[in-house]
């Protein structure tokens, strides 16, 4: 039974600096870089290849020792040159240098009916080989899924609703045999549904069009309509106990192409994006391509911060840093590390707002786009607005409490008040409206750290 | 602009760990931020961008939505001066004694107030908040104009430091501040607070039929007198024509505390309050709508004149409008969830009716009301956040 969601709560912010459909194929990084600090649920990540080592795409690279059959590979082929390591010798970033022509480790190849026959073991097992086990994440936590335990469900979110969000169609253009092969394999891995969550208000992108064998749910609404967390929410919510897998379309596709390719594809279209990227288009690269050449000449001016991924829930990398493991886009935005005379309080209708507090004109022109900058627009303070939270959250959550109940360190309430459900990208909107200037990302995260680590 | 901003750099090392007045750098911070939005950036995890939006913010908008009151408020001190003492006087001459009367009320209530806030801000090197923005223009806006200054003084430390600052602050307090400190003078210093004191003299004679009586003391007399006669009838014969004519009380020409009698000012506030999404509407509606239903069933009750007056009367008397609207939702002292925030504006309404119509030795049943609500705020909110955890709990076993 494919559901029809209307969702009303949220807010779209609307970025200037979105790409144009270009996309450009020959312009390639050197390096690209694993950071084992992309995949939150990573305990002790331990290398399996060292510096000066050659690989080919999809040669294991390093596992976490807690699962070791679930083996990181190599995006690209080449030499490993630097494991940059920080305190107490943790991994940051395991640097290959990319061989002019990418070479691939090979797998097993399947054609599209003999995917069908292939067991649940043997898929999991060339999974976990081939790389692509990764982009299965598990709820609660937001973290890699375990491939011994069975989810009662899984989630693909097929649209994004993020600031600067990439366009679907550009991204996944012609992949749509991959994509279909993926669904088949991910099939095998639950007894209940596939479901894969599309945008009631657009067009349905290509890639979609033509699936099979999943549920097809409509949503509509502002960010993060495209959240998936907030699709399990109104389909099949995760209740203590529970357990359900994410994927993204990216994801699907990279495991449908190990299967019919028998490689590990890491190749990626990516966005680079923003108000301070002269000309922002897609790039064809890889996973953890190095953003330099991207930006080499690109940059209306010096004084940025370059993010991977979207400015809700992204990591700022600089200039010369690496693409996260599941971003596809680099968006870039002014540092607002300057002061401003009363800005506090000058009436602005060029600084975003979801309120409408004195002086706060945004919401008089909400087609408009806006260029904003890191700056934090005031101090942390105490909680003291309520019901705002709530207003952009489409889900029968209650952030402020569940927040507080984080803070409290009380286990109880953080399970009673649906933590299980969340994941950062999910209270993102609303750490970006609150008042109070709390990092409640960061906050979220040590709730499910303690609750995971008991 | 440099120039401010260098000041500041210039004397920033004094103030930093390590300098002659490290103790002193929330107040240095404070005052810059005030002058300059501060340069601070987001971390390089979590959200990259934020909203313009902040509590300083958030605050003034407050300010803005108190000041048609504020100004109001000082014509009527005025105008009712001139009203009792039978001198005819131009508008000018009204606002001129009115703001003579009540801006060093203000000044008192901010300078004491300021005070405490920036010494527990060294103390315990905390940032400055700017909750005190609002209390300090709410203190006096409910004080009578005749009111002693060191009382306001004393009130407005007692407030700040009882109900405030001992909780850990902006945020943390149960109690509203203002209306602390209201409670305070009203149990501390009956005689100055109640009875006869809601019109400024200044020490000149009132005409030959002035009478102080509030339109709530009006109605509390008829309470044991059975014989009385209806409260709105009691009201047209007050001592000058029309004063207590129900639009006339609307629009708040009477005697009262300084910033809360007109209705329709207050509206104005909570127009400016709800459009910007600072004040909840939730609340405002509450109170309104539960006066106004307490106030219909005492209709049919009706064992006294009191319980007879019509709903509306309970309106435009006894400063409701004002506590609606600036009291009632001040965020903090208030229900946070959003079907808490209905339950507490209701009973707000109906707590404020039964008070007066049933403790006349104590009028004030707004102000109580309010505080009396701040207590069991947690408690409703409580009760919403249960049901929250249950729905998630009965949604695992379907």
């Amino acid at each position: 039974m494919s559901k029809t969601i209307k969702l009303k709560k949220g807010f779209d912010i609307n970025l200037a600096g979105a790409p144009s459909n270009d996309v450009v194929k020959d312009v390639q990084p050197d390096t690209f870089a694993l950071k084992p600090t992309d995949f939150p649920g990573m305990t002790r990540p331990k290398l399996l290849a060292k510096e000066g080592d050659n690989v080919k795409a999809g040669s294991p690279v390093f596992h976490d020792k807690v699962f070791e059959d679930v083996l990181y590979t190599a995006p690209v082929s080449g030499e490993i040159v630097e494991v940059k390591r920080g305190a107490k010798r943790k991994i940051l970033e395991i640097k290959i240098l990319a061989d002019k022509a990418v070479e691939y480790e090979s797998f097993t190849k399947h054609s599209v009916s003999d995917i069908k026959g292939l067991s649940k073991e043997d898929t999991i097992a060339q999974m976990c080989k081939g790389g692509v086990w990764p982009n299965i994440i598990q709820r609660p936590y937001g973290i890699v899924a375990n491939s011994e335990e069975s989810p009662k469900a899984i989630f693909i979110s097929g649209f994004d609703t993020n600031p600067l969000a990439p366009s679907i169609e550009v991204l996944f253009s012609g992949q749509e045999q991959a994509f279909q092969a993926g669904i088949d394999i991910l099939k095998k891995l639950t007894s209940g549904l596939v479901h894969l969550g599309i945008n009631g208000k657009e067009e349905i992108p290509s890639l979609y069009s033509a699936v099979k064998g999943v549920q097809i749910n409509k949503i509509s609404g502002p960010h993060p309509a495209g959240n998936v967390g907030v699709q399990i929410h109104h389909i099949d919510p995760v209740n203590k106990g529970d357990l359900v897998w994410t994927v993204t379309p990216y994801g699907v596709i990279q495991i449908g192409k190990l299967f019919l390719e028998g490689k590990y594809d890491a190749s990626k279209t990516i966005a680079v994006a923003g108000s301070e990227v002269s000309s922002p288009k897609y790039y064809s690269t890889y996973i953890g391509a190095n953003a330099g050449k991207f930006l080499e000449g690109n940059l209306k001016q010096d004084h940025v911060r370059v993010v991977s991924g979207n400015v809700l829930s992204g990591n700022g990398i600089g200039k010369d840093g690496y693409l996260g493991y599941y971003h596809n886009a680099l968006t870039v935005i002014p540092e607002g590390d300057y002061e401003e005379l009363l800005g506090w309080i000058l009436p602005s209708t060029s600084k975003l707002s979801f309120h409408k507090a004195f002086g706060l004109l945004s919401f008089l022109t909400p087609k408009k786009e806006f260029v904003l900058d890191t700056n934090t627009r005031g101090e942390p303070r105490a909680f003291v607005q309520s019901g705002e939270f709530e207003k952009v959250m489409p889900m029968d959550v209650m952030p402020t409490y569940l927040v507080k109940a984080i803070l409290a360190e009380d286990y109880d309430d953080m399970e009673a008040l649906g933590i299980y459900e969340l994941v950062e990208e999910d209270i993102a909107l609303c750490e970006f409206i609150d008042v109070s200037k709390h990092e409640l990302q960061t906050i979220l995260r040590s709730g499910l750290d303690l609750i995971r680590n008991g | 602009m440099k120039f401010i901003q260098d000041a500041f750099d210039s004397v920033e090392h004094h103030f930093e760990k390590g300098g002659k007045w490290e103790k002193f750098y929330p107040i240095y911070e404070g005052h810059r931020t005030i002058l300059f939005a501060p340069k601070s950036v987001t971390n390089q995890s979590g959200v990259q961008v934020r909203d313009a939006v902040d509590l300083k913010r958030m605050m003034f908008t407050v300010i803005i939505a108190m000041l048609p009151c504020l100004v109001f408020g000082m014509w009527n001190v005025g105008h009712q001066h001139f009203l009792a003492t039978g001198v005819d006087a131009t508008l000018v001459d009204k606002f001129l004694v009115g703001a003579i009367q009540v801006v060093p009320i203000i000044v008192v209530s901010y300078a004491v107030g300021l005070g405490i806030e920036f010494t527990i801000c060294v103390i315990r090197q905390h940032p400055i908040n700017e909750g005190y923005l609002v209390t300090g223009m709410l203190i006096p806006l409910v004080m009578p104009a005749s009111i002693p200054l060191w009382q306001v003084a004393l009130a407005t430390a007692f407030a700040v430091i009882i109900a405030k600052e001992a909780f850990g602050g902006t945020g943390m307090n149960v109690l509203n501040i203002a209306l602390t400190a209201r409670a305070f003078l009203y149990f501390a210093y009956p005689s100055d607070i109640s009875g006869e004191v809601w019109t400024f003299l200044g020490g000149a004679e009132p005409v030959a039929a002035y009478s102080g009586a509030t339109p709530l003391a009006i109605g509390a007399s008829t309470i044991d007198n059975v014989n009385a006669a209806s409260v709105t009838s009691l009201f047209d014969q007050s001592w000058s024509a029309g004063i207590y004519d129900f639009w006339n009380m609307f629009i708040g020409i009477m005697p009262g505390s300084i910033g809360e009698t007109s209705t329709l000012m207050c509206l104005i506030g909570a127009a400016i309050l709800i459009l910007t999404g600072v004040g909840s509407w939730k609340i405002i509606a509450g109170v309104f709508g539960g006066a106004y239903a307490m106030g219909l069933i005492f209709n049919l009750i009706g064992a006294n004149q009191f319980m007879l007056m019509p709903p509306e009367y309970h309106w435009v008397i006894g400063g409701l409008a004002f506590g609606a609207v600036f009291m009632a939702t001040d965020p903090v002292s208030a229900a946070q969830t959003e079907s808490g925030k209905w339950i507490y504006g209701i009973l707000i309404g109906v707590i404020t009716v039964l008070i007066r119509v049933f403790n006349p030795a104590y009028p004030e049943g707004i102000m109580l009301a309010v505080l009396f609500m701040n207590v069991f705020a947690p408690l409703v909110d409580y009760y919403v956040v249960e049901a929250n955890k249950k729905r998630r709990l009965q949604r695992a076993t379907v």
